[in-house]
C-alpha cells in the first residue's frame, strides 16, 4: 500500500509494524489506567517525603525528648500534634515513629517473600513427600489465627531483648524481634501461590529442555521458575506491605512490639488507649490517621498492580 | 467423595499435630511458668524445685509434650498455673461471651454486606458504588483499633462530656440477668467489628454478583421481561451468594477465638482476653488450651465448608 517515509504510512499500518509491546509495557499500560492506583503511589511518595524531609529537621532527639510540665496538652503552636504522657512531642513520634513503622514493613516483607518463595518453589519443584511435609507445614501455620500467633512468637523471641547500635543511632532489639515475628508468620499465602505457579510452569517444555541441557536445579529454580513468578511475588509482596505495617501496628499496641522509647505508630497508640477517658483526642487521631493513610495508599497500588499483572481478575472490579 | 473426605482428614490429622507441636514448643519456651515465684519470700529453693517437679516441670521436653499430648486427647487440657482452675472450665465461662459478641457482629456483617455489595453491583461505576467503594477500601485499610479508640472517644468520652447520653466502655461489670444491659454494652465492639470486616465481605458480594449479572441467565431472565427485582433477588443473588458460604463458613471456626483487641479495649470477657491475659503471664495451659481449640475448629471448618459448597451447588464434584 502506501510507500515512502513513515509519516506517510498511514495510522493502520504504523500501528501493524510497529514492534509488539514487551510484557512490562502492558503491564505499565493497564496500571497507568487505574488512577486510584496512580493516587496511592502520588500518596506514598509524599508520605514518604513527609518522614524523610521530617527525620532530617526534626532530630530524633526531639522525639525522644521527656517534658514532664508540658505532658498531655493538644496541639499548639509549638506542639503541632501535642504531646503524649510524659511530655514527648507527637509531631516528632510521628515522624521518626514513622520512620520505624515503614523500616519494620519493608523489612519483614522482605523476610517473608523470601521464606514464601523458597517454601512454596521448593513444595512445587520437588514434590512429593517434601511437598507434603512443607504444605502441611504451611496449613498448620495458616490455621492458628494470625494475632494468636504474632502473639506467641512475640513473647518467645521477647525474653531478652537488647539495645544495638548502628549509624550513631541506638535501636531498641525489639525492633528486630518485631521484624523477624511478623516476617515470619506472613510467609503462607505467598508460599500457595508461588507453589500453584511453579506446579504448572515445571510441566512446560521450556523446563525440560533446560533440564536436558544440564541445567541445575538452582539455575532452573531462580533463572526460569521464579522470574515467571514474579508478577505474583510483586502484588503479594505489595499487599504483604500494608499487612505487614498493620501487624506491627498491631504488636506494638498490644505491647509486645517496638518499646518506647523508640517511637512506632503503633507504640504511640498504646498511650492514646490509656489516656482516651480522659479525652485526649490528639494521641488518638494523628497516628492512626498516619496508619490508615499509608495502608491505604499501599492497599490501592496493590490493587492497581494486581489487575494490571492479572487482566482477567480484573475484569469487572 | 468419601475417599476424597479420608484422604483430607488424614492430612488435617497430620496438620493438627504439626500444630500442637508448633504451638508447644512455642508456648512453653517463651515464658517461665514459675516466674511469678521468682521474687516470692514464702518459697524457699526447695519448696520452688519440688514444685517445679510436681508440675512436671524438670521433664525433657518431648515427655512434657507427650504428656500434654496424652491428656489433652481426653479432654483434659490441664490447670492453669496462675488461676489454678481448670483450663476447660475457664474457656467453657469465656466461650458463650465471646459468642454472642461475635455471632451478633457476624450476622449484622453479613446483612449489610449484602445489602452494600448488591447496590454497589446494581449501580456500579455509579457516584453510590465509588461512595461504596472507597469505604469499604477505607475499612480494609484500618487496624480495628483506630475504629475501637475512636467510637469510645466519641460515644463515650465525649457524649458524657457533652451531657448526652454515653454508652459504656467496660463491659467487666455489669448485670448479667438483664439483657437490656447486655444490649447496650454490645453495641459499641459489635460495631466496630462490623465496620471492619463489613469492607471485604461487600467487596466480595460486589464482585460476584457483578460476574453473575453478567452471565446469560440472567439477560435471559430480564428478557422474558421479568421485573428487575426478581432477576436480582431470584435468579441473580442466589448464585452469587455461593461464594459467600465459603467464606462465611472459613470465618466461623475464628469466632471462637474471639476479638483480641475489640475485647481488650472494651474489657469484653471474652476468649481473645482470656488469651491475651494469660499469654502475658506466661501462663501456657491456658494459652495453648485456646490455641488447640481454635486451630483445630479452622482445621475441621475448612474441610466442612468444603462439603457444604458441594452440597449447595451440584456442579462441584469433590476429588
Amino acid at each position: 500500500m502506501a510507500t515512502g517515509t513513515t509519516l506517510d504510512v498511514p495510522l493502520l499500518d504504523r500501528e501493524l509494524t510497529a514492534p509488539p509491546l514487551t510484557p512490562q509495557q502492558l503491564i505499565w499500560r493497564r496500571f497507568r489506567k487505574h488512577r486510584m492506583a496512580l493516587l496511592g503511589i502520588i500518596g506514598f511518595i509524599l508520605l514518604l517525603a513527609f518522614i524523610i524531609a521530617g527525620s532530617i529537621i526534626v532530630t530524633e532527639k526531639r522525639a525522644n525528648e521527656v517534658d514532664p510540665k508540658g505532658r498531655l496538652t493538644g496541639p499548639t503552636q509549638t506542639h503541632w500534634m501535642g504531646t503524649d504522657s510524659t511530655g514527648r512531642d507527637l509531631f516528632a513520634r510521628v515522624i521518626h515513629g514513622g520512620q520505624i513503622s515503614l523500616l519494620v514493613g519493608i523489612l519483614a516483607v522482605i523476610l517473608s517473600v523470601s521464606i514464601g518463595t523458597v517454601v512454596g518453589g521448593v513444595a512445587a519443584y520437588y514434590g512429593g513427600w517434601v511437598d507434603a511435609l512443607l504444605m502441611r507445614f504451611t496449613e498448620a501455620m495458616l490455621s492458628i489465627p494470625s494475632l494468636f500467633l504474632l502473639i506467641v512468637l512475640g513473647k518467645y523471641f521477647g525474653k531478652d531483648v537488647q539495645s544495638f547500635e548502628i549509624f550513631g543511632r541506638t535501636f531498641s532489639g525489639s525492633v528486630v524481634i518485631v521484624i523477624l515475628v511478623i516476617g515470619l508468620t506472613s510467609w503462607m499465602y505467598l508460599a500457595r501461590i508461588v507453589r500453584a505457579n511453579v506446579l504448572s510452569l515445571k510441566e512446560m517444555d521450556y523446563i525440560s529442555v533446560s533440564k536436558s541441557l544440564g541445567a541445575s536445579d538452582v539455575r532452573i529454580f531462580f533463572r526460569h521458575l521464579i522470574p515467571n513468578t514474579m508478577g505474583a511475588i510483586i502484588v503479594a509482596s505489595t499487599l504483604g506491605l500494608a499487612g505487614a505495617i498493620l501487624s506491627e501496628a498491631y504488636v506494638s499496641f498490644l505491647g509486645l512490639g517496638v518499646q518506647p522509647p523508640t517511637a512506632s505508630w503503633g507504640n504511640m497508640l498504646t498511650q492514646a488507649q490509656q489516656f482516651i477517658q480522659r479525652g485526649s483526642w490528639w494521641m488518638w487521631v494523628f497516628p492512626s490517621s498516619f496508619i490508615v493513610f499509608t495502608i491505604l495508599c499501599i492497599n490501592l497500588v496493590g490493587d492497581g498492580l494486581r489487575d494490571a499483572f492479572d487482566p482477567r481478575s480484573a475484569k469487572h472490579v | 467423595m468419601w475417599s476424597y473426605l479420608a484422604r483430607r482428614a488424614v492430612q488435617a490429622l497430620f496438620t493438627l499435630l504439626i500444630i500442637t507441636v508448633l504451638c508447644f514448643i512455642l508456648t512453653r519456651l517463651s515464658a517461665d511458668p514459675m516466674a511469678q515465684y521468682a521474687t516470692s519470700q514464702r518459697m524457699s529453693l526447695e519448696d520452688k524445685e519440688a514444685l517445679r517437679e510436681r508440675l512436671g516441670l524438670n521433664d525433657p521436653l518431648p515427655v512434657q509434650y507427650l504428656k500434654w499430648l496424652g491428656l489433652a486427647l481426653q479432654g483434659e487440657l490441664g490447670k492453669s498455673f496462675f488461676s489454678k482452675q481448670p483450663v476447660a472450665l475457664m474457656i467453657s465461662q469465656r466461650l458463650p461471651n465471646t459468642l454472642v459478641l461475635m455471632f451478633t457482629a457476624e450476622i449484622i456483617t453479613i446483612a449489610i454486606a449484602l445489602l452494600l455489595g448488591i447496590i454497589s453491583a446494581v449501580r456500579q461505576y455509579s457516584l453510590t458504588d465509588n461512595i461504596i467503594t472507597a469505604f469499604s477500601f477505607m475499612g480494609y485499610s484500618m487496624p480495628i483499633f483506630f475504629i475501637a479508640l475512636g467510637l469510645m472517644l466519641i460515644f463515650a468520652v465525649q457524649f458524657k462530656a457533652w451531657g448526652l447520653p454515653y454508652l459504656p466502655t467496660g463491659a467487666d461489670i455489669w448485670d448479667k440477668q438483664d439483657p437490656k444491659e447486655l444490649l447496650i454494652h454490645l453495641i459499641l465492639p459489635v460495631s466496630c467489628l462490623v465496620i471492619i470486616q463489613t469492607a471485604g465481605y461487600a467487596r466480595y458480594v460486589r464482585t460476584s454478583m457483578l460476574e453473575v449479572l453478567g452471565l446469560d441467565y440472567v439477560r435471559t431472565a430480564r428478557a422474558k421481561g421479568l421485573t428487575s427485582r426478581v432477576v436480582l433477588f431470584k435468579h441473580a443473588l442466589r448464585n452469587a451468594a455461593l461464594p459467600l458460604v465459603t467464606i462465611v463458613g472459613l470465618d466461623i471456626p475464628y469466632l471462637i477465638g474471639g476479638a483480641l483487641v475489640t475485647e481488650s479495649v472494651y474489657a469484653w470477657p471474652g476468649m481473645g482476653r482470656l488469651f491475651w491475659e494469660y499469654a502475658q503471664r506466661g501462663d501456657f495451659p491456658v494459652v495453648l488450651g485456646i490455641l488447640l481449640i481454635v486451630s483445630s475448629a479452622v482445621v475441621v471448618f475448612t474441610i466442612l465448608t468444603d462439603v457444604v459448597y458441594t452440597l449447595v451447588d451440584p456442579r462441584i464434584r469433590l476429588s
